[in-house]
């Protein structure tokens, strides 16, 4: 049973309350930019609402997550109280500090950078400096988990460390060491020149720095979505997990072969060699292993609740499902959406193919379904799961629940697939206004719109999720049954030494990141005279 | 596990092993082999060949530099090369002003579609002067008469025009042209309001409300013609050109504030 419930509670409200204020912006972002709506005149609007929708969804909401689930994990799967909770809300109260401090100059129109910040564009530093103690925040959690797991292997010595410990651990040193490119970037770069210290930046270099954070965080934003999978759907749905160390080698993969690869988003900049490029690429191929893995597995595991209920045959087993079953459901919607946003990701990682996708809609669209899509219904998912455990009240609503799946997997579909689409015919990203009147774009102009009605379904399926939250507050008190976790087909007797630590996993990352990164670093960072004048937006005019 | 036992475990060697023979097939294929294939004789050598793949900086065998037809500005724009005028500069500016009123007017509003320079960025003026000195900006009347002033007297000037109260921007109620908000992303022009204010303003961009519109308008056709050619990185330049004639007159009447005929 989680002790701290206050603590996990904290975190994941201020994920979902931030989530439901930039679902709104990025349908407002939506709606202004296309032919339904007059176009507002002023694109420092549209920049602000975008840096917000951005630095929300993806610093705030999953960090937050990640964080808040970890204590969960590491208190229910460990079986004790976690060790350090005064750390914990020193991590939180780091993390709601640097948040306000983000969002504050945002609002004000100081920082309209975008998330990924773009120098030599240069925001205020407060926002520069409130992201940095979200990160901190979240470095305090790593070590929290850490401290926990170790001070558990050494009351257990010789047992194997549990699957779902296991894996937000490998996801915690893969966020530490991955948020270590953005904060050399933010530090040495950025920051400096926010403060007025210096007036230069050297873009390509920064552009560097942030690609190392850039691919690995969407596997950190990833790792609570799998730990799902894994640890949950076969439980919640009555079947067996169907491989506890397939789990932790695709795990252990992430952590070595997530980060070391980020050069694929730097395909079409010029500073960077056309052979570290290809060398990216061949790692970027590698990551889509433990994903494959996963499906594998995952499938399998599925399959043996089917066959529990009395399934029969080749496909038999899949009508004998509980699709009545929110997480069956969950895991049904964010396996589709996965696997189209994973094919659309094997194009952007292929060097030549993404030429012609590349700073288009089709990324964002990409993103979108793979994040807002496959990851971020499966967080629903675990909000739902654990929700009696952390409040102590029933959360009898699965028609609720149901409707608001649904909707998100169609609105998400609605949203993201014209969105592709429109990239393919060279729809540019990052842009505030499209003159569809132009005979040249004017056919672009439907399928804009349908993304805008997806749009709307995501926005009110995200309000709806909310509200069952808040339901679950409101409801009868319960006292919910010790929290469990899957159960594996053959749970582990003895687990290889190295599947049931970090040791080797730790030091391969490291050792790529040297091979994949070092020298293109080391490079510019040589090269004299690359720096560019800043660019200070919000400068009073 | 001890440290022996770590190069024991089949686990360490196999994972490591395979890490690595993955990485050097992937460098060998990567800087070595593919670069070979291009086959378009772009490397003198192996070593050139690596080195490009690395990204490595070197200047291409098959390049050479072309340099402008005619002369560019030199001025580096950074948002700290203006210190803050004191009044001893603004004076001295105001005395060296003297010069410039026949054209400019005596407070900086030109009685005689010259541009209005009370209120101008520092930044802006300063840099024009400069280019007038080194023949970058073309002109048979400005360039004899700051040709012999040193670069403190250009800052003063740049001060002192800076510190007069310039003309209000007055748009009350009018529809701004498309081109000034909106620009023309289809042929790459961003919005004028985007730089040179009513939307942002980007540091080295003139302030233009008010404006003559004759001047707005001789000015954006010697962009377009490229007979001026002062402008950094030829910005100005390629926007002009892309603009269709109606959209010069809109926009030189749009800042200029002339009332529609």
């Amino acid at each position: 049973m989680p002790v701290n419930k206050r603590l996990i509670l904290a975190h994941l409200w201020l994920a979902f309350a931030g989530f439901a204020v930039a679902l709104l912006l990025g349908e407002w972002q939506m709606l202004v930019r296309s032919p339904l709506h007059a176009w507002i005149g002023d694109p420092e609007w549209y920049y602000r609402s975008v840096t917000a929708h951005g630095t929300t969804m993806a610093y705030v909401l999953p960090t937050l997550i990640a964080m808040g689930l970890g204590y969960f994990i590491a208190e229910t799967s460990l079986e004790r109280p976690l060790i350090g909770v005064r750390w914990a809300w020193i991590g939180y109260a780091l993390a709601v500090i640097g948040t306000v401090m983000a969002v504050i100059p945002v609002a004000l129109g100081r920082a309209s950078v975008l998330y990924t910040f773009y120098p030599p564009l240069i925001a205020s530093p407060f926002y520069y400096i409130g992201i940095v103690l979200v990160v901190v925040g979240s470095w305090i959690w790593v070590l929290l988990l850490s401290l926990n797991l170790y001070s558990w292997k050494r009351a257990n010595r010789g047992k194997t460390v549990p699957l779902p410990m296991f894996m937000i651990t490998a996801g915690s040193y893969l966020w530490a060491w991955t948020a270590v490119g953005a904060a050399l970037e933010l530090l040495f770069q950025i920051i400096p020149v926010s403060l007025g210290l210096v007036n230069t930046i050297d873009a390509g270099l920064a552009r560097v720095f942030f690609s190392w954070t850039l691919h690995a965080i969407v596997y950190f934003w990833l790792i609570p979505t799998y730990l799902a999978y894994y640890t949950i759907v076969p439980r919640a749905i009555g079947g067996r997990l169907f491989s506890d160390p397939m789990g932790r080698v695709a795990f252990a993969l992430f952590l070595v072969v997530a980060m070391p690869i980020g050069i694929h988003h730097l395909f079409e900049d010029p500073e960077i060699g056309a052979g570290f490029k290809y060398l990216h690429s061949a790692f970027t191929a590698v990551v889509a292993l433990p994903t494959l893995m996963t499906v594998f597995t995952i499938c399998a595991s599925v399959e043996i609740a089917g066959r529990l209920r009395g399934g029969k045959g080749w496909l038999g087993w899949i009508g004998a499902l509980p699709w009545r079953n929110p997480m069956m459901l969950a895991v049904a919607f964010s396996f589709v959406m996965l696997g189209f946003g994973g094919a659309g990701g094997l194009i952007n990682m292929s060097y030549q193919l993404d030429v012609t996708v590349h700073n288009t809609q089709w990324i964002t669209g990409h993103f979108h379904l793979i994040f807002g899509g496959a990851i971020v219904i499966m967080y629903f998912a675990w909000a739902y799961d654990i929700w009696p455990h952390l409040t102590g009240r029933a959360l009898d609503c699965d028609g609720l629940i149901r409707l608001q799946l649904w909707s998100w997997f169609v609105g998400m579909l609605i949203l993201t697939f014209p969105w592709h689409l429109v990239g393919i015919f060279g729809m540019p990203r990052r842009m505030a206004f499209y003159d569809f009147t132009d005979p040249e774009i004017a056919r672009q102009a439907v399928s804009v719109m349908i993304s805008v009605v997806g749009g709307a379904i995501v926005l009110l399926s995200g309000l709806l999720f909310v509200i069952i939250l808040l339901i679950g507050h409101r409801a009868a008190a319960v006292v919910p049954p010790a929290y469990r976790y899957s159960i594996a087909l053959h749970p582990p007797q003895r687990m290889p030494a190295v599947l049931n630590g970090f040791g080797l996993w730790v030091a391969l990352m490291l050792a790529l990141t040297i091979v994949n990164y070092g020298f293109p670093i080391a490079n510019l960072l040589s090269v004299a005279g690359s720096p560019v004048p800043a660019v200070r937006v919000g400068d009073v005019k | 596990m001890t440290t022996r036992e770590w190069l024991q475990d089949r686990w360490v060697t196999a994972s490591v092993a395979i890490t690595a023979a993955f990485a050097v097939a992937a460098i060998l294929l990567g800087f070595v082999i593919l670069p070979l294939l291009q086959g378009n004789r772009l490397y003198a050598n192996l070593w050139d060949a690596i080195c490009s793949a690395a990204g490595v900086l070197t200047r291409s065998v098959q390049t050479a530099i072309v340099p402008p037809r005619e002369p560019v500005t030199k001025v580096v724009l950074t948002p700290t090369m203006m210190q803050p005028a004191d009044a001893d500069a603004i004076g001295r500016g105001a005395t060296l002003a003297q010069n410039c009123t026949t054209c400019h007017g005596a407070r900086g509003l030109s009685p005689a579609d010259a541009p209005n320079l009370a209120g101008q960025y520092p930044f802006f003026l300063y840099k024009e002067l400069k280019d007038f000195q080194s023949g970058a900006r073309v002109s048979g009347v400005m360039q004899p008469l700051v040709d012999r002033l040193s670069d403190r007297d250009l800052r003063d000037l740049a001060a002192y025009y800076a510190y007069l109260p310039r003309l209000p921007a007055a748009h009350a109620g009018e529809q701004r042209p498309s081109i000034v908000i909106y620009g023309a992303p289809l042929r790459g022009i961003a919005p004028c309001g985007a730089c040179h204010g009513a939307l942002d303003y980007k540091l080295g961009s003139a302030w233009l409300e008010e404006q003559p519109e004759a001047y707005l308008h001789a000015q954006l056709a010697n962009f377009a013609k490229g007979e001026r050619h002062n402008d950094i990185e030829g910005v100005m330049r390629n926007i002009a050109r892309q603009m269709t004639a109606d959209e010069i007159a809109a926009a030189a009447q749009y800042y200029a504030n002339t009332p529609p005929p």
